[in-house]
């Protein structure tokens, strides 16, 4: 596995990546469909042997060909109906594509599913999992045969800053040539993570979120000494919320 | 850096969140067909998606709302650029009457090659067991080696009892599943570059040769026939498309004469691939039934002209079929 992110260059000239998924996330995935498939079949096993009291043949015939049958079809139908993706790459957060990043086809599906009989040898997807390692985009022989990748899907929500910056009185820009001072000198990375940490504030405990924003607080206090009513009763979490106001909020639209 | 985020995000979010609704409907349903409107406007909102995206990849000033477009811009990007047409609904009689015919001619000569390597091993099958009789240890699958041809045709006329009695729907499952797994492996096995495909195509070949032979020498030539032909006359071409599948695919993989990316020629040839794929499991499916239902009973149960004449009739099918359906 060359790079763990494909690059994507669209016509419009814009470039996005996507997460490739390796080779030991792929193996659960497998596994969990496994399991799914043993599922299946053990229910439907249960239901046929009804029917050997009619005909032990039949029955046996129809345990052979719907364990062939969705042994070889599971994949295919959820990747189909589900865009991509089965039980286990739902769970696990990824999802099969086009390499090319195009609308994922029928054929390339079916083409991806049926190389398995070679990925699988000679035991547990060596072949595969091989394969995988030694290629750039992380591909086993099925997803070159059907030009597919493997790719991480995080959920991604919109990010929600109407609750974040609005509604609150910003003692800063009482002082705006200060003001002026602090969106010159924070540095646009050092900008990103103060916004960063107001955005996921609810996942830290509330020891390690005090610290966290007492940090930054103190850090962004030394580029621009505002006058003490400037900062009197404002928490260190307000501190660096009036600072995100101020980098990311020209004046006029205040 | 300093861009007026919040008011960026307001104004574009209703596009955003459009289409992110409109990509949901798609995700949902894969036969979903857009009218041209809702299509120019599902563009539109492309378009409006990565101008954003543009602009603060230039303003580098946020990465949440710089992913979240990211994603959304993956998302619409397949369906926007993808030019190759899209799978109608399943037309199972349209797919029987003109897909798999015309597929099957359009790589004819993938199958010629087919034929041609098995008849090799055929010639090859034949000569070992002509000049060293000890070769059918390793020439004849499936016992064939254990008993002269005379014996078993004396045993299986004089049977009595019925051998597959109660487990004959058993039987034709297998045949099906196993023939099925083996013509996917040899599809699969182009994979090496065709050298697994030939490889399988030859043995096959050898072991045909061999067994034949054998039944010629020893005079048993009505039987041969009528115990072959009935469910061969289809197994045999099967397998022979799936080789022709493994060498178009290899085809594709290496790429003679081709300078289009290897991605291009593999997305070329992967509808003929699973097209082909479709066409040798339904012939397997209908052999597995004829061997266990008609192959298995010889005379004097039923009489060996009768089955020949069957197994001539399928194969005149089967050539008509492949040969003349769907033309223009």
């Amino acid at each position: 596995m060359k790079g763990s992110a494909l690059p994507i260059r669209t016509p419009e000239g814009i470039v996005f990546s996507q997460t490739l998924a390796g080779p030991v996330l792929r193996f659960f995935a497998w596994l969990i469909d496994g399991l799914c498939v043993m599922a299946i079949m053990s229910f439907i096993t249960g239901l046929i042997r009804i029917f050997e009291l009619v005909s032990p043949g039949i029955a046996n015939a129809v345990v052979t060909v719907t364990y062939f049958v969705v042994s070889l079809g599971f994949s295919i139908f959820l990747e189909w109906a589900w865009r991509g993706q089965t039980v286990g790459k739902k769970l696990l957060g990824l999802r099969v594509i086009d390499a090319e990043g195009m609308r994922l086809q029928f054929d390339q599906i079916v083409t991806r599913n049926l190389l398995r009989v070679l990925d699988a040898l000679p035991i547990a997807y060596v072949v595969g999992g091989l394969s995988c390692w030694l290629s750039r985009k992380c591909q086993r022989l099925g997803d070159l045969a059907g030009n597919t990748i493997v790719v991480r899907v995080p959920v991604v929500s919109e990010p929600d800053l109407d609750q974040l910056l609005a509604g609150k009185f910003n003692s800063l820009r009482q002082h705006g040539h200060l003001a002026a001072r602090l969106r010159q000198r924070v540095t646009p990375s050092e900008a990103a993570i103060a916004l960063q940490a107001l955005m996921r504030r609810d996942d830290f405990d509330a020891v390690a979120r005090l610290e966290l924003f007492e940090q930054l607080a103190s850090h962004f206090q030394t580029k621009v000494a505002f006058p003490q009513e400037a900062i009197d009763g404002v928490s260190p979490e307000q501190y660096i919320r009036n600072v995100v106001d101020v980098v990311y909020r020209t004046p006029t639209s205040h | 850096m300093i861009i007026d985020l919040q008011r960026f995000i307001r104004s574009e979010r209703p596009a955003w969140n459009e289409l992110e609704s409109v990509l949901n409907r798609l995700e949902a349903d894969p036969n979903l067909k857009m009218s041209l409107d809702e299509v120019q406007r599902f563009h539109d909102l492309y378009e409006r998606a990565t101008a954003s995206l543009a602009k603060l990849t230039t303003f580098s000033s946020e990465p949440a709302t710089r992913r979240y477009l990211e994603s959304l811009v993956a998302r619409a990007y397949g369906e926007v650029h993808e030019t190759r047409e899209k799978r109608s609904r399943l037309q199972p009689l349209k797919w029987l009457r003109q897909t798999l015919p015309q597929t099957f001619r359009r790589q004819i000569r993938a199958f010629h090659l087919a034929v041609a390597i098995t008849l090799v091993g055929c010639a090859f099958g034949t000569t070992a067991t002509l000049v060293d009789p000890e070769s059918r240890q390793v020439t004849m699958p499936f016992g064939h080696d254990r008993m002269k041809p005379s014996q078993r045709v004396a045993e299986e006329e004089g049977r009595t009892t019925d051998r597959l009695s109660g487990n004959r729907t058993a039987f034709s499952s297998q045949l099906m599943t196993h023939n099925t797994q083996v013509s996917i492996f040899t599809l699969a096995l182009g994979a090496t570059w065709g050298i697994g495909t030939i490889l399988i195509l030859f043995y096959n070949g050898i072991s045909m040769g061999a067994i034949a032979t054998d039944y010629i020498a020893d005079g048993q030539v009505r039987f041969l026939l009528g115990w072959l032909l009935p469910h061969g006359t289809i197994e045999i071409p099967a397998i022979l498309v799936a080789g022709q599948a493994g060498l178009v695919f290899a085809r594709g993989l290496i790429g003679w004469g081709d300078r289009t990316p290897l991605g291009s020629r593999l997305r070329a040839v992967s509808r003929d691939l699973v097209t082909l794929s479709i066409g040798f499991t339904l012939m397997l499916i209908w052999a597995g039934f004829i061997e266990a239902f008609l192959s298995q009973y010889h005379e004097p149960v039923v009489p060996y002209e009768a089955k020949i004449a069957f197994g001539a009739l399928e194969l005149i099918a089967l050539v008509l079929y492949l040969g003349r359906s769907g033309k223009a």
